[in-house]
């Protein structure tokens, strides 16, 4: 017999097979993607708007260094990064000026060839598990039922209390947490049909052969230093996404979102807990 | 003092990265990631249009400065005496797997018909720019000197050279006859540039930079890449394991 204020908390099978294998085998990619992204960019730590862009022009952001330190420059300003970003130390105690240090990129040396192998190979893998995933979760409704805001959620009203539920780290529970709430959905919407779509099409973009067949591309991005410039910022909003995503496991119980992500089960938190 | 926490979360960052740098350094594994260039180049072969041009542009698009790259003046003595004379004793030669084998001077590559385009130069290392080539299109050399069956890649020999090995590209015949792939000999309505591959560069405008081969004065169809340098088709292939297709 249940004793105490615990008297009923269902174990709820929450997550698919796809939708678990989806999830961690994206764990791996889109983590080794960011790093040998951050290696192909330090090959030339500029960014550009329009078609072309290169040392003699103008990059909206550069990263470099100066004699004794480290700089990010956006714009007209400049932001020291000694130690982060332009120079900084390696394991050995060797200042080094690759953009981002050795501890961010795949590998963890100066390799262009290389990362441009992890990357282009993994990019395979993200693609093609997507696609498989995608067409299984519109077979088995996981987007219509699950990803998929209802109208009523939309409401503004509805926004902004779920909002305020997050800023006081007030998580759903009881029946509740059933289902996503309102920003979950829109957060794990917006990286699946917003933000990963965009780092595939920026890819293409600027890939030449790719340009010369679907030369709308470029048009799409407003050339190809643009569409690399909004490869960039997407991989920045999805490593924020990442970085918000594992601060909402933690805090809202991390053994039961691991071993519902794992296993699939998940036990819906208890109405009176706090 | 270290917490635990972060020393935990340092050995376990630490043998994730070195274990990734571990398997960068394994042939195995680098073979394996290999499988992704493959595919890569299938799948654009198979589902592109293999004549699709590549985007041509205006005037008012070009860099003001077309950056130069890689070797910006070739190292030997016979080069510089060349270009002293204004290449007027250069020589291209087009060898190998053809029925008539051709010695060009450089007056007689610029009577022959000419292609220009405004194209742009996308640089492994992410950077772009725009230039007006002008030059003559790759596959009337070739027609020239008649392909004999079996030719199957066109190798590019260079004058300039990384720690002596002279520079080296190739391409299959799908780039190699594709209307857009000329051998230039100017930049921006003037005579190409030294640091830009003067008197004679290649241009295959659907592949990134490095296989751009400059100062190409030897055009070799072959067979098979597998005597060409170490194999892998090109100086940077062999020596910094680029991948030998480069239209992505």
């Amino acid at each position: 017999m249940a004793q105490g204020s615990e008297p009923t908390r269902p174990i709820l099978y929450r997550h698919r097979l796809p939708t678990r294998l989806w999830h961690w085998a994206n764990a791996l990619i889109v983590l080794v993607m960011l790093m040998s992204g951050l290696m192909i960019f330090n090959a030339h730590p500029q960014l550009y708007w329009g078609e072309y862009g290169a040392d003699y022009d103008r990059p909206w952001l550069a990263i470099g260094a100066t004699e004794d330190r480290g700089l990010l420059r956006i714009g007209g300003h400049e932001i020291p990064t000694t130690g982060v970003l332009g120079m900084w130390t390696d394991g050995v105690g060797r200042v080094r000026t690759t953009a981002f240090p050795g501890w961010a990129t795949i590998p963890g040396f100066y390799d262009l060839a290389g990362a441009r192998r992890w990357h282009l190979s993994f990019a395979w893998l993200l693609v093609i598990g997507g696609l498989l995933y995608g067409a299984i979760s519109l077979g088995n409704r996981h987007f219509l039922d699950d990803i998929a805001p209802r109208r009523a959620e939309l409401r503004p009203g509805a926004l902004w209390r779920d909002i305020r539920r997050h800023a006081h780290l007030r998580f759903p529970r009881g029946e509740a947490a059933r289902q996503y709430g309102v920003l979950q959905k829109l957060a794990y919407g917006g990286v699946l049909f917003l933000l990963l779509p965009l780092m595939v099409l920026t890819g293409f973009a600027m890939s030449p052969a790719m340009d010369a067949a679907w030369p709308w591309l470029l048009d799409l991005f407003g050339g190809r230093q643009s569409a690399r410039s909004v490869h960039f910022i997407v991989a920045f909003l999805i490593l924020a996404f990442l970085l918000v995503h594992l601060a909402m496991v933690l805090l809202s119980g991390p053994f039961n979102q691991l071993r519902g992500m794992i296993t699939g089960y998940y036990r819906l938190p208890g109405e009176e807990e706090r | 003092m270290i917490s635990r926490r972060r020393l935990i979360g340092t050995i376990a960052a630490g043998s994730l990265l070195s274990g990734c740098d571990r398997l960068s350094n394994s042939p195995r594994f680098r073979a394996a990631l290999r499988g992704g260039e493959a595919l890569s180049m299938r799948a654009q072969r198979l589902l592109l249009d293999r004549g699709a041009l590549a985007r041509e542009y205006g005037r008012g698009d070009l860099s003001p400065v077309f950056r130069s790259n890689g070797t910006r003046m070739p190292a030997s003595p016979r080069y510089a005496v060349q270009a002293a004379n204004g290449f007027a004793d250069w020589r291209l030669t087009v060898d190998g797997l053809v029925a008539r084998p051709l010695s060009l001077s450089l007056g007689t590559i610029m009577a022959m018909p000419r292609r220009t385009q405004i194209t742009r130069h996308d640089c492994v290392e992410g950077w772009s720019a725009i230039g007006e080539w002008t030059g003559v299109p790759l596959r009337l050399l070739l027609d020239q000197a008649g392909l004999r069956d079996g030719a199957r890649y066109i190798v590019f020999h260079c004058a300039d050279d990384f720690y002596g090995t002279p520079y080296y590209e190739s391409i299959d015949l799908v780039d190699a006859f594709h209307p857009q792939t000329i051998m230039a000999w100017a930049l921006n309505r003037a005579m190409l540039p030294i640091p830009n591959g003067a008197p004679l560069r290649l241009r295959v405008e659907r592949m990134l930079g490095y296989k751009h081969a400059k100062f190409v004065d030897r055009i070799e169809a072959v067979a098979s890449l597998d005597a060409i340098g170490d194999g892998r088709g090109g100086y940077w292939e062999d020596s910094a394991d680029y991948e030998w297709y480069a239209g992505i």
